[in-house]
């Protein structure tokens, strides 16, 4: 058995140490935010946080992260309340949403760090989550929008 | 299947009742024209002909549900259906409950025996349906709130989910049982200065579930008892399994079967990781076959001579062959296009439960109707035996509709026999080399003008395969001459006034799967048309901007939109240094788009700086996604323009992940401006129409600032 810290929860997982985070998250736990889209850390669908810091989870084994405090989509915000999920929402960034997770997570760990990017803080920060729907603009957009969100004091 | 046929049948409702269940209109199909029924006979009372699952509901705490028959693939359709019901039942369209339904034949396409999404067709097919759906629930809640009131129809107003007597109100859940069954006439529609919603930019319905991780693809579908599969397919088109040792693959634990199914062998495990895990300690032995000699090299050189011969024709007005011949000032030009993936971001997966006594399917899928009939055919049950649940899509793009149902074919495969429902799910690299691309074309434009610079003689032919021809709708839609419509959409209705015009379509013949892709054939026709015809502005000497407006004679919708792009960008004026600007000009699905596009080159690095876009699609029903489906397209284009290529060594695809199929990240991605005509002309699609238009600007832009013809996409390897 490993032992995770998953969204403030410890739980216990039946797996292969070498299991990439992502499949243990997905098909054991059964937290299929998290998704898959190329299983080498090229496309950022799988991006959750270790300790605050976004992580490919498709390429992260248990042995990584055991210890570690993970935070997946679900975790993020009680009820989508976070301000980037609220940013998002409010100038409609999603199409078919399949790598919006990820994107999510990668611009949530964005601003902890920086709370007014520029736009080649943003460039650097989401470079690596790909989308197919095109939804840069917005999601550029909407990562001003939630930091400004952040910037008038939301948590 | 005969009545599915008859290409002049509409879409009536039923309004019905169903005890506790509230008012539930029930969507069905019409008869034959001339069987004596009409649409105006909607209601009926009592329940008898409710259909299963195609229909609106009103239920007694205000939760108002649609039941769709189309799939959400980040389109917007949800969204846009919720728009279109909400306008004439009058509620906010964001209190709107989307379901997906299964396979019902109300939901079939209007001239088409099939339900599917796709050729971007939805708001135009359904539209209307829905509007009257939304207004026929309204006149019987309407009725319900007058025989309650005891007054008329007339003396009641709605307001967002509510009906109005005074100061007295009763929303439409309190009035929902009542209403069931009563009978009202065909009520009239809203006309458009009376919209609320329709027109006016709505926030999409699936936003909050998509940013919480809440939303379920058919990846992320979990169901009891259920295990993995992965297959082992061929590494080249066509090959088969000659034999398998599958010894090492049944030593990882959590791998539970093995089976070889007909596209190859398929490892069934109880987590991914195992399937994965277990496929690679697979041995499998192929027949190649034929296509391991695969060589583009002799498609091309093949493709070469047939473009240079009189093909089927599509078009044909005048002389066109005989004023070329004539021609002091022409051009003739060849342009290839390559195989490209569609690469939607979630792979290809499908869940099948095969039991003796039916199935269930869990799939994201554009091809309702024949996944399930295919499925039940290798199952040996009926169609209606097998009930299809529809998650939502990680995009589409065309792959999830195949011709073949190949991926919920195989993934019934490996599920028969197994007892458990599984789960076939596709890596990366299967989805990237399983096939079924935009297929490889090359064509050829010879086109002339006069003495006078005016336009004269435009002659295009293109060899492409023709996808339409691969699919279930052949027998419908190939004219007798063996010519697929789709591979000269975009070609035949060239919008420029040349007194002769021919066009022909030239059947190419390769063995590498293809299928429609992103706006199917106007992706290569839209960059031909637009380089062409900017080759021959240069030989006239004039600006490509002018040279279109010249030609473009009736044409008054492209004219409106090609001009509110070119004064968005303000064309012709002074850019910064070492910017250039490249224009294009495509209708598809019934939409006019014109985009500029600002482009610097630094040696083989492209940068595309702004796109400004003007779209005419009729009537904007939500006009901040038909803005998103702009800027979707644009950027989808602009990867295959820059690095999109499907090839092949020793007949294997070369590519196989984001690392060796590049496409456009955050900082290589356009701003973009959108700006909408609503030209009142008939609805036309918006999924599509947005990707033609940007190679050809790009390319344009290239032209103008280097001098070089891009004639060979990706421009990437053109430029290398």
């Amino acid at each position: 058995m490993i032992s995770l810290n998953v969204n403030g929860e410890s739980r216990e997982v039946d797996a292969d140490p070498e299991m990439p985070l992502l499949w243990a998250l997905r098909d054991l736990l059964k937290l299929t935010g998290t998704k898959y889209g190329c299983g080498k850390a090229l496309c950022g669908a799988c991006t959750v946080h270790m300790d605050g810091q976004p992580i490919r989870a498709c390429v992260t084994p248990l042995t990584v992260v055991a210890g570690k405090k993970i935070t997946t989509i679900e975790g993020l915000s009680a009820d989508g309340d976070h301000p980037v999920q609220r940013a998002w929402i409010e100038l409609d960034v999603v199409q078919c949403g399949w790598c919006q997770s990820g994107q999510v997570l990668a611009a949530a760990a964005l601003l902890e760090a920086n709370n007014n990017p520029s736009d080649a803080d943003i460039d650097a920060a989401m470079d690596g989550n790909i989308c197919r729907c095109g939804t840069y603009p917005r999601i550029r957009a909407a990562i001003k929008r939630a930091a400004e969100i952040k910037r008038a004091g939301a948590p | 299947m005969s009545e599915d046929t008859n290409a002049g049948r509409r879409h009536f409702l039923i309004g019905t009742a169903v005890v506790g269940a509230g008012l539930v209109i029930g969507l069905t199909l019409a008869k034959r024209r001339g069987s004596g029924e009409t649409a105006g006979s909607m209601n009926t009372a009592g329940g008898k002909t409710l259909s299963p699952n195609a229909w609106l509901r009103v239920a007694p705490d205000d939760t108002v549900t649609l039941a769709m028959g189309k799939s959400e693939m980040g389109q917007g359709i949800t969204t846009g259906f919720a728009v279109a019901l909400a306008e004439d039942l009058d509620i906010d369209p964001a209190r709107i409950v989307i379901e997906f339904a299964g396979v019902n034949k109300a939901y079939n396409h209007p001239f088409l025996p099939a339900q599917f999404t796709g050729g971007s067709n939805s708001t135009a097919t359904t539209f209307e349906t829905l509007r009257q759906v939304g207004a026929t629930a309204r006149a019987m809640l309407l009725a319900a709130a007058a025989k309650k009131w005891e007054t008329k129809v007339s003396e009641l107003r709605t307001d967002n989910g509510a009906v109005y007597y005074g100061s007295r109100k009763l929303t439409y859940g309190e009035l929902a049982d009542a209403a069931s069954g009563i009978g009202v006439e065909k009520p009239v529609l809203k006309p458009q200065s009376e919209f609320k919603y329709i027109g006016k930019s709505q926030s999409r319905v699936d936003s909050k579930v998509k940013v919480t991780g809440r939303a379920i693809f058919g990846l992320d579908i979990d169901v009891p008892d259920m295990l993995i599969a992965m297959v082992a397919r061929a590494p080249v088109f066509g090959a088969t399994v000659k034999s398998f040792d599958d010894t090492e693959a049944r030593k990882i634990p959590g791998v539970v079967a093995v089976k070889q199914v007909p596209s190859g062998v398929a490892v069934l495990a109880n987590n991914s990781w195992a399937a994965q895990r277990g496929r690679d300690a697979l041995k499998v032995d192929w027949n190649l076959g034929s296509m391991a000699k695969f060589d583009l090299a002799q498609v091309r050189a093949d493709y070469r001579a047939k473009v240079r011969k009189p093909g089927l024709i599509a078009r044909n007005d005048g002389d066109a062959e005989k004023a070329l011949r004539n021609a002091k000032r022409s051009i003739d030009v060849e342009y290839e296009l390559p195989f490209l993936a569609h690469a939607t971001m979630e792979p290809l997966n499908c869940v099948v439960h095969a039991r003796a006594d039916g199935a269930d399917m869990w799939v994201g899928t554009q091809n309702h109707s024949q996944d399930v009939e295919k499925t039940a055919e290798i199952l040996g049950l009926k169609p209606e035996q097998v009930t299809l649940h529809v998650q939502y899509l990680g995009g589409g793009f065309g792959r999830r509709a195949n011709t073949v149902s190949d991926f919920t074919v195989e993934a019934t495969h490996v599920a028969k026999d197994v007892g458990r429902p599984v789960k076939t799910m596709w890596t990366r690299e299967d989805d990237m080399r399983g096939g079924f691309y935009r297929p490889f074309s090359i064509s050829r434009v010879r086109a002339a003008v006069d003495a006078d610079g005016k336009p004269l003689a435009w002659y295009h032919s293109c060899v492409s395969q023709p996808v339409l021809a691969t699919s279930a709708f052949a027998k419908f839609a190939i004219k007798p001459d063996g010519q697929d419509p789709t591979s000269s959409e975009g070609s035949a209705n060239l919008p420029y006034a040349f007194p002769n015009i021919r066009v022909d379509a030239i059947n190419g013949v390769n063995g590498v799967p293809i299928l429609w892709w992103r706006s199917v054939a106007n992706s290569f026709h839209g960059f031909v048309v637009n380089s062409a015809i900017d080759e021959l502005a240069a030989v006239v000497g004039k600006d490509p901007l002018e040279f279109r407006r010249g030609m473009l004679g009736k044409e008054t919708r492209h004219l409106a939109v090609l001009n509110r792009a070119a004064e968005m960008a303000n064309w012709g004026r002074p850019l910064a240094a070492g910017h250039f600007h490249g224009l294009a000009l495509h209708e598809s699905f019934g939409s006019i788009v014109a985009q500029v596009a600002e482009v610097s080159v630094n040696g083989t690095e492209v940068k595309v700086h702004k796109v400004h876009c003007a779209v005419d699609c009729g009537l904007a029903v939500n006009p901040n996604q038909v803005e998103a489906q702009i800027e979707s397209g644009i950027i989808y284009g602009l990867s295959a323009a820059l690095w999109g290529e499907i090839s092949f060594k020793d007949g294997q695809v070369e590519q196989s992940n984001f690392d060796d199929y590049r496409v456009l990240r955050m900082s290589e991605t356009p701003a973009i401006e959108v700006s909408i005509i609503n030209s009142g002309a008939a609805l036309g699609g918006i999924g599509e129409p947005g990707t033609p238009p940007i190679a050809p600007a790009v390319c344009a832009a290239i032209f103008a600032a280097t001098g070089k013809r891009i004639r060979k996409l990706p421009i990437a390897s053109a430029l290398a």
